[in-house]
C-alpha cells in the first residue's frame, strides 16, 4: 500500500543524504521525494512516498525516528489530506495541432509557461492521477521531455505535523 | 578567552571528563597533537593501526561503562577506524571518535589524504559531524559526547577540519544541549508495565531472555530481583554474558546457534518470553517463524525501532532496562513455577557437555575450562576474539558481574580482541585481564601486541591454535561436505613471535602442561604475555544451531 510520509528535519547538511542512506541500507523503496523549506528556516520537510504494509512503516518511521536530525515524523494515510504534484511537459506542438494542445492544457487548468514554433511547455499540478491523465493525453502529440517533483502534502484542517 | 580550535577540543574533553585518547597521529591531527603534548591530565595510548584505536576506545567503553575516545588523521587514518565504529554500532557501545580532516577549502577537490568520513561512516554510526565553522565546534563535541552516552549508546564521529583546528576563536563552554529531535525514552509506559508484571504473574513456563542492553544501562540487581522473585529461569545472549551471574541456580547459560541445549530447549518450551535489552538477532533466534512458538513476548528496549523489528512483541515497553524492570519488580508478587522447573530439569538431564581431555590432544573447550578455574574471580575480565574459541568461551567461561565479558558480538570482528583488551587493562589498571583468541583472529591485529608491551600491559593472551580458521571449517566440515578451501592457516611460531614484540612466550601442547603453563602465563606482571595453545585441530563447537534451523535442531555431536 502507497504511503505519504511527512518528515520534519532539522535543516542542516547532509539531513537528506541520511534519509535516502536509511532507506538505501534498510532496503525500503521511495517512489517520491519532495524535500524544501517550511515556515522555519531552521526546519526543512521531505515527503516521502513510499510502498509498504503496515509494518514495514512503522519500521520506516522508527527507523527515520531513529536519525538524531529527524524531529517529526508523520504518515498521511487514513487521514485527510491535500497532496499535490508539479510537472512540466514539453510537447511537439506545430501550428496544426496547437490549438487542440492548448485546449486539452486548459481542461486541466496547466498553464503554457514556454512556447515557441513547433513545441510548447506545460505546467501542471495536481495529484499524481491527474498528471497522468495528462501526460496521456499529450503522448500522442510527442512529449519530448517532461520533470516531475515529487509529491507534496499537508493535512487538511488548522491542525500541524 | 580566544582559543585555536584544537585547545577548545582538548578543553572539552577534559570537561568531558576524559582520560585517555588511543589514537595514531597524521597531518591533519598535528595540530590536536600539539595541544595534547602539554596536555598531562588526558594519557595518549599510541596504538600501530587506527583500527586498534577505534577496538581499544571501545574495549575500555565496555570495561569501564565510560565513553572511549580514538582519534586518527583524515583519508587512511579515518578509513582505519570503520571496522571499530561498525563493531561498536552493532554492539551499541559508546565511543567518540575524532577525525582530522583536510583544510575547508580543500574539501570535495579529492585533496591529499581526503575521504569524506561523514559519508563513509553514516550508516555505521549513531550519528556524525562535520565542523566547518570554529565557533561550532564547542557545541558539536559537547553534543557528541552526550548522544554517544545516552538512550542506546552507540558510536559518534566529529571530523574537523585542519584550518577548523587552527582557527582562533572566543571560547565559550556550550550552554544546555538543545537537540529537537533527540529525546530517548527512559521510562516505561506505566500501563504496559502493569500488563507485563500480569502476564509474569499468569504464566506457567516464563523465561528471561538477556541481552547486552541490560549490561549497558546497569540493570543487573534489578534483573536478578525479578527473577528470583518470581522464580523465572534466565537465559542470555552472548551480549549479554554477566549480565546475570552465570552460576546463578536460575541461569541456563547462552541461548541461540551454540546456546547450551537446555537454554534453547527452555526458550521452544516457554509460555512467556521476556526480553530485555536484546534484539532477536538470527544468530540466537535461528529460524525466526519457530522462534519460542508458544510464547507470549515481552520486549523492553530503550530503542523503539528494536521492537517489532524481527518478532511481533505482545507486549512492547520502549524505556531504559534499569528503571523498567525496576518499576515490574515493584508490581509483582512472589511466585514458584515449580512443573517448569521440573521440565527444564528434565532439558539438562538428556545432554551434558563434558569438557575433557582428548587421547594426546589438548581439547580447546578443556584449556579454557582449567583457564576459568585458574583465572574467574570478580577481579578478571574476559576479552574474546571471534570464531570458534570465542563461543567455547561463552559456553565454559562462567561470567558473574557486568562488563567482565568483552567480545564482538553483532558485527563479528576478527581481530577486535587484543585492541579491545588494551584498552579494558588500560581502563581497570588493576584488574586482569584474559584474551581468549585464536590462529586466524589474533594475526587480524597482531600488531598492537607492540602497543601492549609499550605500555607494559601484562594482558594474558591465550591463542586457541588449531591451524584453521576454525568455524569456516567447521561450516565446511558440517555444511560443506568437508570442502575445506583456505581455511587452512600456517602459521608462524607464535611463541618466537611473542618474544620478537617483547612479551613472553608460551607454548602448550600436552594436557599434563596446561596447568603449570596457565600458573607460569599468570605470574608475568610487568608485560604481556601470549600462550599458544596448540589444540586438537579439527574440533567442533556443539550444540550447533545450523543457519536457518530451529533452535531445537541442534546438533549435538
Amino acid at each position: 500500500m502507497q504511503h505519504i510520509i511527512s518528515v520534519l528535519v532539522e535543516n542542516k547538511p547532509r539531513v537528506l543524504a541520511r534519509v535516502a542512506s536509511l532507506f538505501a541500507r534498510r532496503g525500503y523503496n521511495i517512489e517520491s521525494l519532495a524535500v524544501g523549506p517550511t515556515q522555519d528556516p531552521a526546519i526543512s520537510r521531505i515527503t516521502l512516498v513510499v510502498n509498504g504494509n503496515e509494518d514495514i512503516l512503522e519500521q520506516i518511521t522508527k527507523q527515520l525516528y531513529k536519525l538524531i536530525e529527524v524531529i517529526k515524523v508523520g504518515d498521511f494515510t487514513n487521514t485527510s489530506y491535500v497532496d499535490r504534484e508539479l510537472a512540466l511537459i514539453k510537447v511537439n506542438a506545430p501550428a496544426t495541432v496547437r490549438g487542440e494542445v492548448a485546449q486539452i492544457a486548459e481542461i486541466f487548468r496547466a498553464r503554457i509557461v514556454d512556447i515557441e514554433e513547433k513545441s510548447l511547455t506545460v505546467e501542471v499540478t495536481g495529484t499524481p492521477d491527474k498528471i497522468d491523465a495528462l501526460e496521456q493525453l499529450l503522448r500522442k502529440y510527442g512529449i519530448i521531455e517532461m520533470t516531475r517533483t515529487g509529491r507534496i502534502a499537508l493535512a487538511r484542517g488548522s491542525k500541524s505535523l | 578567552m580566544k582559543m585555536k580550535g584544537a585547545q577548545i577540543l582538548i578543553e572539552l574533553l577534559k570537561q568531558e571528563g576524559v582520560e585517555v585518547v588511543f589514537g595514531y597521529p597524521g597531518g591533519a591531527v598535528i595540530d590536536i597533537y600539539d595541544v595534547l603534548f602539554e596536555t598531562p591530565e588526558i594519557q595518549h595510548v599510541l596504538v600501530r593501526h587506527e583500527q586498534g584505536a577505534a577496538h581499544a576506545a571501545d574495549g575500555y567503553a565496555r570495561s569501564t561503562g565510560k565513553v572511549g575516545v580514538c582519534m586518527a588523521t583524515s583519508g587512511p587514518g579515518a578509513t582505519n577506524l570503520v571496522t571499530g565504529l561498525a563493531t561498536a554500532y552493532m554492539d551499541s557501545v559508546p565511543v567518540v571518535a575524532i577525525t582530522g580532516q583536510v583544510g575547508t577549502p580543500l574539501i570535495g577537490k579529492d585533496s591529499f589524504q581526503e575521504a569524506d568520513i561523514t559519508g563513509i561512516t553514516m550508516p555505521i554510526t549513531k550519528h556524525n559531524f562535520l565542523v566547518t565553522r570554529v565557533e561550532d565546534l564547542a557545541t558539536v563535541v559537547r553534543e557528541a559526547f552526550y548522544i554517544a552516552s545516552t538512550g542506546r549508546p552507540g558510536p559518534v564521529v566529529i571530523d574537523i577540519p585542519k584550518d577548523v583546528q587552527q582557527k582562533m576563536t572566543e571560547f565559550v563552554l556550550p550552554e544546555k544541549i538543545r537537540i529537537p529531535g533527540y529525546k530517548p525514552t527512559y521510562r516505561g509506559h506505566v500501563k504496559q508495565i502493569a500488563l507485563a508484571a500480569s502476564a509474569i504473574m499468569n504464566a506457567r513456563r516464563p523465561l528471561l531472555y538477556v541481552g547486552g542492553g541490560v549490561v549497558s544501562s546497569g540493570a543487573s540487581p534489578h534483573l536478578v530481583e525479578l527473577a528470583e522473585k518470581a522464580d523465572i529461569p534466565v537465559v542470555h545472549t552472548l551480549m549479554g554474558k554477566g549480565a546475570f551471574p552465570e552460576s546463578h541456580r536460575l541461569s541456563l547459560g547462552m541461548l541461540g546457534m551454540h546456546g547450551t541445549y537446555w537454554a534453547n530447549k527452555a526458550v521452544m518450551s516457554c509460555d512467556l518470553l521476556i526480553a530485555v535489552g536484546a534484539r532477536f538477532d538470527d544468530r540466537v533466534t535461528g529460524r525466526i517463524d519457530s522462534f519460542a512458538p508458544h510464547a507470549e513476548i515481552i520486549h523492553i528496549d530503550i530503542d523503539p525501532a528494536e521492537i517489532g523489528k524481527n518478532v511481533k512483541a505482545d507486549i512492547p515497553i520502549v524505556g531504559d532496562a534499569r528503571m523498567v524492570l525496576a518499576e515490574l519488580v515493584k508490581r509483582i508478587e512472589s511466585k514458584t513455577n515449580p512443573e517448569w522447573w521440573q521440565e527444564i530439569e528434565g532439558f539438562r538431564n538428556a545432554y551434558r557437555p563434558v569438557y575433557k581431555a582428548g587421547e594426546g590432544k589438548l581439547m580447546p573447550n578443556y584449556v579454557i575450562q582449567v583457564i576459568y578455574e585458574k583465572t574467574h574471580g570478580e577481579n578478571t575480565i574476559l576479552v574474546t576474539d571471534v570464531g570458534q574459541h570465542q563461543m567455547w568461551a561463552a559456553q565454559v567461561y562462567r561470567c558473574e558481574k557486568p562488563r567482565t565479558w568483552i567480545s564482538s558480538g553483532g558485527l563479528g570482528t576478527m581481530g577486535y580482541g587484543l585492541p579491545a583488551s588494551i584498552g579494558a587493562q588500560i581502563g581497570n589498571p588493576d584488574k586482569r585481564v584474559v584474551l581468549v583468541s585464536g590462529d586466524g583472529s589474533i594475526f587480524m591485529k597482531i600488531q598492537e601486541l607492540v602497543t601492549a608491551v609499550n605500555y607494559c600491559l601484562p594482558i594474558k593472551i591465550f591463542v586457541m591454535n588449531n591451524s584453521y580458521l576454525g568455524m569456516v571449517r567447521q561450516w565446511q566440515g558440517c555444511l560443506y561436505k568437508g570442502r575445506y578451501s583456505c581455511t587452512r592457516l600456517k602459521n608462524p611460531d607464535l611463541v618466537t613471535l611473542a618474544r620478537a614484540f617483547g612479551a613472553e612466550g608460551l607454548a602448550v601442547e600436552r594436557e599434563e602442561d596446561l596447568e603449570s603453563t596457565i600458573e607460569k602465563a599468570l605470574s608475568v606482571k610487568d608485560k604481556p604475555v601470549l600462550v599458544d595453545c596448540r589444540v586438537a585441530e579439527e574440533e567442533n563447537v556443539l550444540p550447533f544451531v545450523p543457519p536457518g534451523k530451529s533452535l531445537d535442531e541442534m546438533i549435538l555431536g
